[in-house]
């Protein structure tokens, strides 16, 4: 009976080689498909235990990984987590990524191309491959001003700080915020556990107020139809305007008035600058009729508001100024309500625009990337998005708002620093007249050769939570600490 | 008076010793040894980053434990085909290091969710490899002649069935483990009696068809160039078509259903020499296969899994799947032992232990393994060609076959080349019973292997007489 055995033998063999067949498609043809597939947890797993690059800004380091003793190698830290975590997010085994973390993911994991010197060597000398650095255009004591400003009353809120010149953001802060330490933790526990806390929070922490979330701008707004009046060139700050308590809207029944039905000043008309200077509502709302729809959004396109698709590295949500069908709607969109929707990011653009002579510049957080041995491999350059109003225009624009500064009371006013303003009170909700506003200052200094725009928001009137709050009370003290941070007067 | 060289020349030369291959076995088991550390060695500085006492503990228990067996082959079958040990030394010891490095991960996980570390796998391993070890001696010591155990055939018969059928009877409370009734739980341990039942099961028919050889070869018709044996020949087929539904209806094992078929259906070919029996029995396997589809749901199951397991990745699918993504995520060359992700993938250490080696050797170490498990079956199907009994060459057959089945059906499982069976892989896969089974299988071999490469016992020499002392005969002259 040999015969059969060696048949059996052979079809032994037969076998062996067929699984061989099989385990070459499987390992070699479908290999990629299997390994990056969604499904496959091994590729996120391996990424969490490599040496991830750090964040830093100034010279303070905002997060970094550190060698842990357990299985994911590094443990992920960010040393003054709330204060930095609108700007850093959080990086998470289970719930992924947010912020700079996520943003400028290629660039911490290391895989980023301009890294791939650095890949190289890492392969030839057997080196753990490690990811690059990201160093941030904030500067540290600013950015803690704001965090502190807007928590020590327990706003809920949001403030932007920009560098006129360049579009570098000095401070990005939203309250209130999150710690991202646990979410980055090693324990899948304590990870869900955080992530329940945060998720169920209210007010929000995890959303990023500077950059995802839009606003009604309310009177901040009017520096846009100030821009549009004195391009048009038929208004200059002398212009008179109605100085009516309240007008009717074109075409319509609905009258708008005045903030606490107040005439505009003593004499039957205001001028542009008294009318910016007391935020005339009935003056603007004649002002943009007479402009027209048209005018008032290509100035507004011009400062880039409804600009989709804009990241700082982050994405930005993008603003809006709404439909506008008619008339009356633009009347009412003129003082920043109806459909107007602002970031704090993109208030602080504009005040950045007007600062920097009409030139509007892209912001952005992201200044340097570094390979692992701190030498910088790429600088990003400033980046011009345009001429949103004429140098003239922009001057004449700084004087009123030095005017409107010089007007407003509230705390904080810095001696020696010429601060150039506009408050804004916002009406928002669905009950509007019974609702706290919506509180803003936007604001640049100095004066001549400014240094720092900030935009302030404060939601639903921070502690005032009567009808009476307003961007000079609640807001602007905060906007002026800011100020004074950025300029160095403040406490570092 | 003869002359004194006369005598010296008629008596036959002694002649040189035969080759026993031990020393070739002894430098096999040091490499395979060698190997071993090396992928403990591995393990531990992936894991660890430092030598633990683990590897203290499984390497010199991997070295005490093969150089008994060494010893023991010396002792006992000292003919004993030398690659036999080293690759079953090679495959265990693999086995273990892998199962220590799924303990590693298991613990890691563990502590990262915060909760009690697992007991570790591997020193219920070691001990089940002692276990095996000393089934082995205690077979090579009982068994001097494998054709003694043809004499307890019926013996065999029964008590394999009774040993198979034994978890399919008894409450599902004791013998019910993930969906499948193929266990007895004692106490402490519990152990899968098929695993047991299959050797002696091999024995009853290899025994039985020996016997009746005769009836299964001479009558029978033609037809389509075939031989055909007649239709009351087929009730040893019948019978074990009825065991394997059986374990399929009482068991829900859909793997050992198609061991026993399968080595059932080679038995009898070889035994036979004719191609017919594989016809009958391929057509009574389809037949089989497609009623067991139209009646059990898990079949049905299984196959849908196997035809499309993306259908329900985190779901029916989600073992076939995980497994999949460690066997592509290893590639070729692997990430490297201790280094990859396999206990991601459920049961990696058993029924997946394909995938976790698949995932850290990548194809090329599952290649080698692959070839490892040939040469264990190449050598035990060449004991079958070279012994000269007709129940050793088929219990040869048999014991061979069974194991390439195996390994055909878990291996084609795990990578979806065929439905998945919860079967383990022979030596590698954590797991008491099937361990010490195939040692048991392993000492048969090396018994068979003994046997064959043994030199003919001389015949008691004729007494030399000297021509012309020799008694006359009469020769009677046919008239």
């Amino acid at each position: 009976m040999n015969t059969p055995v060696r048949r059996i033998a052979i079809a032994v063999m037969v076998m062996i080689v067929l699984l061989m067949a099989n385990l070459t498609y499987v390992q070699v043809v479908k290999a990629d498909d299997y390994r990056t597939n969604a499904g496959n947890q091994r590729v996120l797993l391996a990424e969490y235990s490599r040496k991830r690059g750090q964040i830093s800004a100034g010279r303070q380091v905002l997060a970094s990984s550190t060698p842990s003793p357990d299985r994911l190698q590094y443990q992920r830290r960010y040393p003054d987590g709330p204060v930095f975590a609108p700007l850093t997010g959080y990086y998470s085994v289970i719930f992924n990524s947010s912020g700079v973390e996520r943003a400028s993911d290629a660039v911490l994991n290391g895989s980023d191309d301009r890294l791939f010197g650095r890949r190289l060597s890492d392969l030839v000398t057997g080196r753990d491959p490690s990811g690059g650095n990201v160093v941030l255009t904030v500067d540290p004591a600013v950015q803690r001003v704001a965090y502190d400003q807007l928590t020590r009353k327990g706003y809920s809120g949001s403030v932007v700080a920009l560098r006129p010149s360049t579009g570098e953001i000095l401070a990005m802060a939203s309250t209130p915020s999150f710690d991202p330490n646990p979410l980055a933790d090693h324990s899948t526990n304590k990870q869900k556990a955080a992530w329940a806390e945060f998720t169920g929070a209210d007010p929000p922490v995890l959303i990023n107020r500077a950059i995802q979330e839009t606003y009604p701008p309310g009177s901040t707004f009017k520096l846009i139809d100030v821009a549009a009046a004195l391009s048009s060139g038929r208004y200059n700050p002398d212009s008179p305007l109605t100085a009516a308590p309240n007008i009717t809207l074109v075409g319509t029944r609905t009258t708008l008035e005045n903030y606490n039905g107040n005439a505009c000043g003593t004499s039957a008309t205001a001028s542009l600058r008294e009318a910016l200077q007391r935020s005339c509502n009935t003056a603007f709302a004649q002002l943009a009729a007479d402009l027209g729809v048209k005018a008032i959004r290509d100035q507004s396109d011009a400062f880039k508001i409804g600009q989709t698709g804009q990241t700082i590295p982050m994405p930005v949500a993008p603003s809006t100024i709404g439909a506008i069908p008619d008339v009356a709607a633009l009347q009412q969109s003129s003082i920043g309500q109806r459909d107007v929707a602002l970031t704090p990011l993109q208030n602080a653009s504009i005040v950045a625009t007007i600062a920097n002579g009409g030139q509007v510049m892209a912001p952005y957080v992201v200044k340097e990337i570094q390979s692992q041995t701190l030498d910088t491999v790429d600088t990003t350059q400033p980046d011009r998005l345009g001429q949103a109003i004429s140098p003239g225009v922009a001057q004449t624009l700084t004087e009123l708002m030095v005017n409107n500064e010089n007007s407003y009371g509230g705390g904080g006013k810095i001696t020696g620093v010429q601060i150039a303003a506009k408050t804004g009170t916002a009406e928002h909700g669905n009950d509007p007249k019974n609702t706290p506003p919506h509180v803003w200052y936007v604001a640049f200094a100095p004066a001549v050769n400014p240094q720092v725009a900030v935009a302030v928001l404060v939601e639903s009137g921070g502690d005032r939570t009567n009808l009476a709050a307003t961007g000079g009370v609640v807001a602007a003290p905060i906007g002026r600490a800011v100020i004074a941070a950025a300029l160095g007067q403040g406490p570092r | 008076m003869a002359a004194p060289t006369d005598a010296q020349a008629r008596t036959p030369a002694t002649p040189a010793p035969l080759p026993t291959g031990r020393g070739i076995e002894l430098l096999l088991l040091a490499f395979a040894a060698v190997l071993v550390t090396g992928a403990l060695v591995l393990v531990e500085a992936n894991q660890d980053q430092q030598l633990s006492n683990s590897l203290l503990f499984v390497g010199l228990a991997f070295l005490g434990l093969f150089t008994v067996g060494h010893f023991a082959v010396r002792r006992f079958a000292p003919y004993a085909d030398p690659l036999i040990l080293p690759c079953v030394a090679l495959l265990n010891g693999l086995g273990l290091v892998m199962i220590h490095r799924l303990d590693l991960a298991y613990i890691a996980s563990a502590k990262a969710l915060g909760d009690d570390p697992p007991t570790e796998a591997i020193g219920r391993q070691v001990a089940w490899t002692a276990v095996g070890i000393v089934l082995f001696i205690a077979v090579l010591w009982v068994v001097r002649d494998h054709r003694t155990l043809a004499r307890y055939a019926y013996t065999a018969g029964f008590l394999g069935l009774i040993l198979l059928a034994l978890p399919g009877l008894l409450p599902a409370s004791i013998t019910e483990v993930n969906g499948a009734k193929i266990w007895l739980r004692l106490g402490i341990f519990s152990i899968q009696p098929g695993e047991f039942a299959k050797i002696l099961l091999i024995v009853f028919f290899a025994a039985f068809l020996v016997q009746k050889r005769e009836l299964f070869t001479s009558a029978g018709r033609r037809f389509l160039g075939m031989e055909f044996p007649r239709p009351r020949d087929l009730a040893p087929l019948l019978v074990a078509w009825g065991l394997s539904v059986g374990v399929l209806v009482l068991e829900s094992d859909l793997g050992t259903s198609l061991l026993f078929f399968g080595i059932v259906l080679v038995l009898l070919y070889a035994a036979t020499e004719r191609v017919s029996w594989m016809v009958i029995g391929l057509t009574f396997f389809v037949a089989g296969a497609m009623a067991a589809y139209q009646l059990f749901g898990h079949v049905r199951v299984r196959v849908q899994i196997w035809l499309d397991p993306f259908a329900d990745p985190n779901g029916a699918g989600y073992q076939i799947v995980q497994a999949l993504f460690g066997l592509g995520t290893g590639g070729v060359g692997g990430t490297g032992l201790g280094a990859g992700r396999p206990d991601i993938v459920p049961f990696a250490n058993s029924d997946f232990m394909l995938s976790s080696l698949g995932e850290e050797l990548g194809l090329i170490g599952l290649a080698a393994i692959l070839v490892v498990y040939l040469v264990l079956i190449t050598r035990g199907l060449r004991s079958a060609l070279a012994v000269r009994d007709s129940f050793g060459k088929l219990l040869a057959t048999g014991l061979s076959f069974a194991l390439a089945l195996q390994i055909f059906t878990v291996v084609g499982g795990v990578s979806k080349l065929i439905p998945l069976t919860g079967l383990t892989l022979p030596f590698l896969s954590y797991g008491g019973s099937s361990l010490v089974a195939n040692y048991a299988l392993v000492a048969l071999l090396l018994r068979i292997s003994n046997a064959a490469r043994a030199p003919l016992p001389r015949r008691p020499a004729a007494p030399a007489v000297p021509l012309a002392e020799a008694g006359t005969e009469l020769v009677e002259r046919p008239s």
